[in-house]
């Protein structure tokens, strides 16, 4: 077994109301100190996500999704075997690289982990501040016990 | 009467949002712009009533990708006017934030944004699929300058740990000590990147070119220098402004810079290149001559081999200084303000950054105005444009229009950084 088998991902701007909701997240479970895991909060060079992840068994990304749903919607996918819609995470910027594209050159560089799976968590505000909406910190909170279980289900 | 138009309307693989347009009558190219349809983003205005120091953190905004160019030239400036300069380890240290920085975005836009024009790939993801070596050699070389900027300040993106007169906290010998051994592997992975790039075809395409850039007495130029050109420029940074003039043109949210008694010029990597080439240490030279390279290069396209041979240069330069470096007493140099102008230049990866504040004796800003390299180079892109174009009727629309695009990409324009500022329209009349 690797060192750490299972690596969380958070993902967001800690000063941009819901778009630290993935931050957040790992922070949460960070707080389980579980044996094993390895919590990374933050990624600012999309590139740098593809070596967060390199060797873990179990990696799990967290980001808030601005798809247009209901604010709260909670949306998961194993994004090994699946592909994850475009809208949900926009790129940014062409000098560095969404979580989408992240995960889309991996796939083709055979660096995904063995298991990975994407939590998008939709926000409603993105405005200057550190306040989650209450809508949108309540989902979090059901994404952390869902992490929490997917975590030990894979190590038992 | 035959008229053809070349339009894209958002360009790919650069930074920001810019258009290309080229009307094409008898056979004539009419009409050529290069346009950024960016919202100015008032950089210069919000600097006012801020303090002299928080400039470096402020301007350091502008960019993602060289962040580490605003702070360096934003603090040169302030200091230069307080009447303090920053010597010894110090001033190596910024050179190495600064080698880190060169080495991330030489090798995202070499690898990532460039080479899929040369082997025809939409992007780099697609390139991946038949070139996976390649683009993992990319992504370690990219991490390495990553690393760099990470442990000098604080995070690769927005560093946190310069400041003006210095840093906040300097490194010990043992922490850029375990630097030594990537960048070790760094340059022979950018040794190799420029046997690879030199091996793709480029197009011939040569342009008598003003190439301005930084010139040292004994340094191949990043952190300071004066500002030379080909054509006899050689001042101080003082006298930019009375040197180059910025227009402001309709199609355009950048400014459009021109030398005054003259007309447009290229900054980057092939300007420095070659003013500088005599600078280059051996390792570099070696690399740029067994790739082909002359001492001096005209071809736009081949920026990728020059990029390629600079990422060696960075590398070379990194190992030095982390070789020689002992810890300075304090992290930084006290820089007390006083009324004046001041004015900082330095090599950003893609080009000449001058900055220029004026502070009242509070130390706080009056006045900022930056001049950032894609705004610098925007009308040698229109005048490569109207020169390939009229070079290469013979083509076909959708060839032309890629080799269009590819032209702009050439000068990895930031345009998020130059807006005050890429879509490509060619039109056949």
């Amino acid at each position: 077994m690797a060192e750490h088998p299972v690596t969380v991902i958070g993902i967001g701007n800690p000063y941009r109301g819901d778009d630290r909701v993935g931050l957040y997240v790992a922070e949460q479970v960070r707080n389980h100190a579980l044996k094993g895991l390895s919590v990374v909060e933050g990624i600012g060079d999309g590139f740098a996500l593809i070596d967060a992840w390199a060797e873990s068994d179990l990696a799990i990304v967290i980001d808030c999704a601005s798809s247009g749903s209901t604010p709260g919607t909670t949306f998961r996918f194993d994004a090994v075997r699946e592909t994850i819609p475009g809208n949900l995470f926009s790129g940014l910027s062409t000098h560095s690289i969404s979580v989408n594209e992240a995960i889309d050159l991996a796939r083709v560089l055979n660096r995904l982990p063995k298991e990975l799976v994407v939590y998008g968590i939709e926000g409603e505000n993105f405005s200057t501040g550190l306040d989650l909406a209450p809508v949108v910190e309540a989902s979090a909170h059901k994404v952390v016990e869902s992490i929490l279980e997917e975590i030990e289900t894979l190590t038992n | 009467m035959k008229s053809r138009t070349i339009k894209v309307d958002y360009l790919a693989r650069v930074e920001g949002e810019g258009k290309l347009y080229v009307k094409i009558k008898d056979n004539v190219v009419t009409d050529v712009r290069f346009s950024v349809f960016e919202p100015p983003r008032f950089f210069e205005a919000l600097l006012r009533g801020r303090r002299f120091t928080e400039a470096p953190d402020i301007t350091a905004r502008i960019c993602g990708i060289c962040p580490v160019a605003y702070q360096m030239s934003s603090s040169q400036a302030m200091e230069s006017l307080c009447g303090v300069t920053v010597p010894g380890p110090l001033r190596d240290l910024r050179r190495l934030i600064y080698c880190g920085e060169w080495i991330e975005s030489h090798a995202l836009h070499i690898y990532m944004l460039h080479a899929p024009d040369f082997l025809g790939y939409q992007d780099a993801i697609s390139m991946a699929k038949d070139h996976p070596d390649v683009v993992n050699r990319a992504l370690k070389l990219k991490k390495i300058g990553n690393d760099v900027m990470v442990l000098l300040g604080g995070r690769e993106i927005h560093p946190v740990n310069p400041r003006v007169g210095g840093f906040y906290k300097v490194p010990t010998k043992e922490s850029l000590t375990q630097l030594v051994e990537p960048l070790q592997w760094a340059l022979e992975a950018s040794l190799e990147t420029v046997r690879w790039t030199s091996s793709l075809s480029f197009p011939e395409f040569e342009r008598d070119y003003e190439f301005v850039s930084l010139r040292h007495p004994d340094e191949y130029p990043i952190t300071e220098g004066r500002v030379a050109s080909n054509k006899g420029i050689d001042i101080t940074t003082d006298k930019f402004l009375d040197t180059f003039e910025e227009i402001h043109i309709a199609h355009s949210t950048s400014l459009q810079a021109k030398v005054k008694a003259r007309d447009d010029y290229m900054a980057g990597p092939l300007a420095r290149y070659c003013n500088n080439f005599d600078r280059l240490p051996e390792v570099a030279q070696k690399a740029a001559r067994d790739a082909g390279l002359s001492e001096v290069c005209k071809n736009p396209f081949k920026s990728i081999i020059v990029r390629s041979v600079e990422t060696v240069f960075a590398c070379h330069e990194a190992l030095r200084i982390i070789e020689g470096y002992e810890p300075p007493e304090k992290p930084f140099v006290e820089v007390p303000p006083r009324a004046g102008i001041g004015h900082g230049c330095t090599e950003a990866p893609r080009g000449l950054l001058y900055h220029r504040y004026e502070i009242d004796d509070d130390g706080i800003i009056k006045d900022a105005r930056i001049i950032p390299p894609t705004s610098q180079n925007q009308k040698s892109m229109e005048e490569d444009l109207r020169f390939f174009v009229g070079k290469n009727l013979d083509l076909t629309d959708e060839k032309l229009t890629w080799q269009c695009e590819q032209v702009i990409r050439n000068y990895d324009p930031c345009i998020s950084c130059s807006c005050h500022f890429l879509k490509l329209d060619i039109q056949r009349d």
